[in-house]
């Protein structure tokens, strides 16, 4: 059994592998919308916290600088398409030009967060950022007075879908017979978007950068004497997380077609951590398990909740949103308790937890 | 200068409540590093409990002050039950594990209580019984009312009694030695596990008195109030310097104030037609409206932040503490 998984001895295996899970990938929203047109679009989103969490990751996993606000980028992110793409400003620019300039907005937005905290650590540093994410959130709800740039509360809808000249993602269509829709579209982009950056983090891992921020991580005063940069490489992981997250916002919004300050609360900030930590810090397939398992669970716990409830007490007892809430923190607490470094830990992270603990 | 005087005092009321809380946290990380996240859901909780017992007993014709007495004396031992069970399911396991591990559990416990918590109370904002006939008094151009005097006076008193417990007491001791190195601690002879139990409890019943005082102020209650005055408390007792028991209480009230302060001014400050160079250029909107104010005093909440990443920028180990900010 053992010899079959041993990728090493069977360089075929790893082939076979790849093109059995990319022809999966190819049919899942074919699969998916027989079950129901939601699930694609429930998979969409799990799609965009998989790149939020890959982002985070670089802050948090490879970096090791705890980020409480990191749902401010995405907010970000999502902004400045929106701004820049609705009837707002009455701007129309094309995705290709806006998404970039998310991503610089974003990584300008994560160097101005970094810039000042350089010298925190730990707990401290979370927290500032968690201030942070709340700061962009009071701001975009507060910013509709005296000058109208975000629409308050009530948020910007209308925002354009992406388009290239006449072929929109947001409509069905039909090509070489098969019948694409909306969702549908947007799934092969993310997919597309989700494999790149999957590719980005995996070469920036054992890349220099990558390794010097996990000496960073590990001890900077070593890292410092190491000859490493810390401030630059820091401020690097700042900015290169909170672009992923603009990108990611970007597309949120294009995608959502409508945005308000209530999607970048603090619990999404601690829900992408969440994603991050309990796949598995700094290993990059746990934090894809953690985005996908947090995003699809509480989807499943929704739909196998109420019927459950009706069949057994023949009524809704208690509302499926709080019963699913309820497993979420419990889920929490439990995957903490048995695996404290995560589902998939990183080799580092097995390591550490092998010694004693230093007080 | 009225309004001054006003704000700093209405900020005094709500700034000691902060600081009640904020010792909540700055306890519990004193004594084992540990960012306990819950903490305001402990507050929310004890704020529900007490309006529980309020709202039966406001008909039965007792006295208004006995039937808050009550409900302070139903909520306390609910909330050191809460904070007991929490340290010795979620976080007394993990002592050893990597740091964010009980974070991400102190994150779970929290949306676990205010999950149960709407269950109980339903997602509704419950308003606070007002048994208290408010009175006010007006002191040198400010008013303030009874319910603040007598919260302030709690406040105190609470303090005064905390800092009793911890700087003269064997148990305080033994939770300062905890503090300092638990190892030497546990080899002298203080069982360390029941000083971290008796920590996680004073907090709790500290943070349950706190959700009645904020109830009882606002007049209102909901099942998310814990988490805005949990971050604002945790921001007070890293202001404060975290771990250190004065700087909490100091942090907690310099952040009140300053909050208030500035709700009260920003929008003064940031109305862009008081300068006159400003002022000419907006010209249009200023003869208009006669003010074109940038921030009004729906930033009120940003300040407890900004004050806060001021601080820890500036001087990391907060107002008080001798830590320095790169503990990690």
């Amino acid at each position: 059994m053992k010899a079959l998984f041993d990728t090493r001895d069977n360089p075929k295996l790893v082939k076979a592998g790849v093109v059995l899970v990319a022809l999966a990938l190819l049919v899942l929203p074919f699969a998916l919308a027989q079950v129901g047109t939601s699930w694609v679009r429930i998979t969409n989103y799990a799609i965009l916290y998989v790149l939020l969490a890959l982002g985070l990751n670089i802050v948090v996993g490879f970096a090791g600088l705890l980020d409480l606000g990191y749902i401010a980028f995405y907010a970000v992110g999502a902004y400045t398409y929106a701004l820049l793409a609705s009837p707002q400003f009455g701007l129309h620019l094309p995705f290709w030009v806006i998404l970039p300039i998310g991503a610089l907005v974003a990584a300008f937005f994560g160097v101005l967060l970094g810039a000042p905290t350089l010298k925190l650590r730990g707990d401290y540093l979370a927290i500032v950022t968690l201030g942070f994410g709340e700061i962009v959130r009071i701001f975009l709800n507060n910013l509709s007075r005296p000058v109208n740039v975000t629409n308050g509360p009530q948020g910007i809808a209308g925002i354009d879908p992406f388009s290239f000249g006449s072929f929109s993602f947001s409509k069905p269509e039909t090509l070489l017979g098969i019948a694409f829709s909306g969702p549908i579209k947007y799934y092969y982009l993310l997919l597309a978007v989700m494999i790149a950056i999957l590719l980005v983090n995996v070469r920036l891992q054992d890349s220099r950068i990558g390794r010097a921020w996990e000496a960073v991580r590990e001890d900077e005063i070593a890292a410092r004497a190491m000859g490493i940069d810390t401030t630059r490489m820091k401020l690097l992981a700042f900015a290169m997380g909170a672009s992923f997250g603009g990108v990611a916002g970007g597309m949120f919004s294009a995608i959502q077609a409508f945005i308000s300050p209530e999607s970048f609360v603090l619990v999404e900030s601690i829900m992408v951590v969440a994603m991050v930590v309990l796949g598995g810090m700094g290993n990059i397939w746990g934090v894809v398990l953690g985005a996908l398992l947090l995003s699809f669970v509480p989807e499943i716990l929704r739909w196998t909740v109420q019927p459950l409830q009706e069949a057994l007490f023949g009524r809704m007892l208690v509302d499926p949103e709080v019963i699913r809430m309820l497993i979420f923190g419990l889920a929490l607490v439990l995957i903490m308790l048995y695996r404290p470094a995560g589902l998939l830990p990183s080799a580092v992270r097995k390591r550490e937890l092998a010694d004693e603990r230093p007080a | 200068m009225d309004i001054f005087l006003q704000q700093v005092v209405n900020g005094l009321t709500l700034g000691s409540v902060y600081a009640v809380v904020a010792l909540g946290y700055t306890m519990v990380y004193g004594i084992i590093q540990l960012i306990n996240f819950a903490h305001g859901e402990v507050v929310m909780i004890g704020a529900m409990v007490a309006f529980s017992v309020i709202t039966s007993l406001a008909a039965a014709g007792m006295p208004p002050l006995v039937v808050v007495m009550l409900g302070v004396s139903c909520a306390v031992p609910v909330c050191m039950a809460v904070g007991y069970a929490m340290e010795r399911l979620a976080y007394r396991p993990l002592r050893r594990a990597p740091r964010l591990a009980p974070l991400i559990t102190a994150i779970g416990v929290s949306i676990i209580l205010q999950h149960l918590a709407l269950l109980v109370w339903t997602r509704n904002v419950i308003a606070f019984p007002q048994i208290i006939t408010i009175q006010t008094y007006t002191v040198a151009g400010a008013t303030i009312t009874n319910v603040q005097v007598a919260i302030l006076a709690l406040c105190v008193l609470i303090m005064a009694g905390l800092a009793f417990l911890v700087y003269r007491t064997r148990l305080g001791t033994a939770m300062r030695a905890t503090a300092q190195n638990p190892q030497v601690a546990g080899l002298m002879g203080v069982d360390v596990n029941r000083v971290i139990a008796a920590t996680f409890i004073i907090g709790a019943g500290l943070g349950a008195v706190a959700g009645v005082m904020v109830g009882t102020y606002y007049g209102v209650a909901q099942y998310t109030m814990g988490s805005v005055l949990g971050l604002k408390a945790f921001s007070a007792a890293v202001l404060g310097g975290i771990g250190n028991i004065p700087g909490a209480m100091l942090g907690g009230v310099v952040l009140g104030v300053v909050e208030a302060l500035g709700a009260g001014y920003i929008g003064d400050l940031t109305d862009l037609c008081r300068y006159g160079w400003l002022a000419s250029l907006l010209g249009e909107r200023c003869a208009r409206d006669g003010h074109f104010i940038l921030f009004g005093s729906n930033y009120q909440d940003v300040f407890a932040f900004v004050v806060l990443i001021l601080v820890l920028v500036l001087r990391p180990s907060g107002l008080l503490g001798e830590r320095v900010g790169d503990r990690a």
